[in-house]
């Protein structure tokens, strides 16, 4: 969406440089500073906001017995009791380590080639003349917000014939056309703000566009790529309704699929169930944590995505 | 470890793929005489672009529309049936209540709470400040199903006198009172605000990056003026603060709309749609896949991008906009 990449109007720069992830207020910030007053609110925001986590997280390291008999935050009154690695080895050795793998073959390639076809058709629509270019473009930024839904009916009969249900090209396939127009829209935006000069320059010493493509427009993309990367890594990770319909349960089921397999399954307790949602959690944790700027920039920028 | 082989294969295998496919489109393209390169790169660069979008945007809301007129194995027409049949099920109208209330609260409630987790974040020292926002944050990175797993936790009841293992019924009974049924209980639609609770709580954080910005962005030469003139702190944020931002407002809330009307993971995964907290993303999956029931499904969709449509409009108009103002 337009305005989410540029949120506010006037500082449009400002996103487009993807600078820090929460940006600090350029000037000096005096009078600003609250007392005592906002760091205590804010501290009780902060605890509030974690405590479902927390739970999740301390459950998921209880045994069964623990776990189901008595709430999590009785801990704190004992906290050198009851603690097992069992949940993780039992969830990794009953399907997880497989749904791990399935995870990763489905987000993988669903993330580097859209990447790839959306930096070609960007460059195009940036850096090439041509009728309808920008008539093409304005189709882009309409269909951003179509809901992926359009395409369940029609694609489940045409997979259904070709056989393709059930196997990860199926996914990879539906993942490329849903994020197309964001990775589009996202890189071409960034690429308008790129310096012309430089690409004019290449095309006088001869560079044809393919060579200008790969070893300038992509080396100064970088961020813009690596911002809808991982937009797309994540969505694609965390996705379930695409999984569910194309891929289904069994085989080739995702974490997300088997995590909601074990939600069905909470007569035999919270203690599985658990260590299976952190256990899906600890890839997007990660990239959040160590790729914290471009991750806020994918997000912010892709969260319209239909 | 076979598996771990085929993932690889997998991956390569459509990487390269991907990457053959262009190297051979450049190849054709630069084959080509003299001008007629020129003419068709271009369109050769978008291909693949726009056939992924062809394929998985533009042809099937046209079959959609198509197949909302048949039946459910798409094998007769039934004119206007799956539609008239939709609107006069109770369910289905239930269905339609439900997702409204949704795009009413939720985005109000996440504009509300990111403004004010802003504008209170705005205040601490910048380590405080990155701190908070990161845990703020931090949900919008997890999956629906993770979402789900964290609340249903949450939510969970056992019966009255058991000791309670979810903490907001801990927290009720410790209180002195009977455990609530939170996801099950559909008296003022209890379970409805119960779910949107949940996202409501994954997307603040998204609300207050893109407020806190924008806050950041206000001169403070305007702040200081309204002070002088003898403004308090709440004249200062609502009638100085507030209506420059006011776009950004916008922006968030309309993509939480956006976000809200398509809402499936948090209803599929906590009650499937059951309890009478179904909203229109699951009922079209359940017609899709437990029924099998294309045309209504389809029928369904429909209506989902006949609601969108306004949106689809705000959306270029403003890329239009942001375009002519460069």
């Amino acid at each position: 969406m337009t305005s989410t990449v540029t949120p506010g109007g006037p500082p449009a720069t400002e996103t487009r440089r993807l600078g820090r992830a929460f940006p600090r207020r350029a000037e000096s910030t005096g009078g600003r500073h609250g007392g005592w007053g906002v760091r205590i609110t804010m501290f009780v925001v902060c605890v509030l906001w974690l405590i479902p986590t927390v739970g999740l997280l301390i459950t998921s390291f209880r045994t069964q017995d623990a776990a189901n008999t008595s709430g999590w935050w009785t801990v704190l009154a004992h906290p050198f009791q009851n603690w097992t690695l069992k949940n993780y080895s039992d969830v990794w050795t009953s399907g997880g380590s497989n749904a791990v793998l399935n995870s990763i073959a489905v987000s993988l390639p669903a993330t580097i080639i859209p990447v790839m076809i959306a930096a070609f058709a960007a460059y195009a629509f940036t850096f090439m003349q041509f009728p309808f270019r920008d008539t093409l473009f304005i189709l882009v930024v309409g269909l951003l917000v179509v809901p992926m839904q359009v395409a369940f009916v029609p694609m489940l009969k045409i997979y259904g014939q070709l056989g393709l249900t059930g196997t990860f090209p199926a996914v990879w396939l539906a993942h490329i056309g849903f994020g197309m127009p964001l990775a589009v829209y996202i890189l071409r935006n960034y690429m308008s703000t790129l310096p012309r000069g430089i690409i004019e320059s290449a095309k006088i010493d001869g560079a044809s566009h393919y060579q200008t493509f790969w070893r300038l427009i992509v080396p100064m993309s970088v961020p813009a790529l690596a911002s809808f990367a991982i937009f797309q890594f994540l969505w694609t990770w965390n996705d379930l309704l695409v999984a569910l319909v194309f891929l289904g349960p069994g085989e080739n089921a995702t974490l997300t699929i088997t995590v909601q397999g074990l939600l069905g399954q909470q007569n035999q307790g919270w203690q599985l169930l658990t260590a299976g949602a952190f256990l899906s959690m600890i890839v997007p944790l990660i990239v959040f944590l160590a790729l914290q700027r471009y991750f806020v920039r994918g997000l912010t920028a892709g969260s319209v995505k239909g | 470890m076979i598996k771990v082989l085929n993932t690889l294969i997998a991956v390569v295998a459509g990487v390269g793929g991907a990457l053959v496919v262009y190297w051979l489109l450049n190849f054709i393209a630069e084959r080509l005489p003299g001008k007629w390169e020129d003419r068709v790169k271009p369109y050769l660069y978008l291909l693949p672009a726009l056939a992924a979008i062809g394929i998985f945007l533009i042809y099937p809301v046209v079959q959609t529309v198509i197949y909302s007129f048949a039946n459910q194995t798409s094998t007769q027409w039934v004119g206007f049936k799956n539609y008239t049949d939709l609107f006069q099920q109770k369910d289905f109208q239930i269905t339609l209540v439900n997702t409204l209330l949704w795009i009413l609260v939720v985005p109000v409630m996440v504009v509300i709470l990111g403004l004010g987790v802003a504008t209170l974040a705005d205040r601490l020292r910048s380590r405080g400040e990155r701190t908070a926002k990161t845990l703020i944050f931090l949900p919008m990175a997890v999956s629906g199903v993770a979402l789900a797993a964290i609340w249903g936790f949450v939510y969970e009841v056992r019966p009255a006198g058991e000791p309670q293992v979810g903490i907001l019924n801990g927290v009720v009974t410790a209180l002195g009172h009977d455990p609530v049924a939170w996801l099950q209980e559909s008296t003022f639609k209890l379970n409805t605000f119960m779910l949107m609770v949940v996202l409501i709580w994954a997307q603040v954080g998204f609300s207050m990056v893109l407020l806190s910005a924008a806050i950041k962005g206000v001169p403070d030469d305007t702040l200081e003026a309204a002070r002088i003139d003898g403004a308090n702190e709440a004249q200062v944020f609502f009638r100085v603060v507030v209506p420059q931002i006011w776009s950004t407002v916008i922006t968030v809330f309309v993509t939480t709309v956006i976000n809200v009307m398509k809402v499936f993971d948090v209803v599929y995964v906590m009650t499937g749609g059951n309890f009478n907290t179904n909203v229109i993303a699951v009922r079209f999956f359940n017609e899709l896949i437990t029924n099998g029931n294309a045309g209504r499904a389809a029928a369904i969709v429909v209506v989902l991008v006949i609601a969108v449509i306004p949106l689809m409009i705000y959306q270029v108009r403003h890329f239009r906009a942001e375009e002519a103002a460069r």
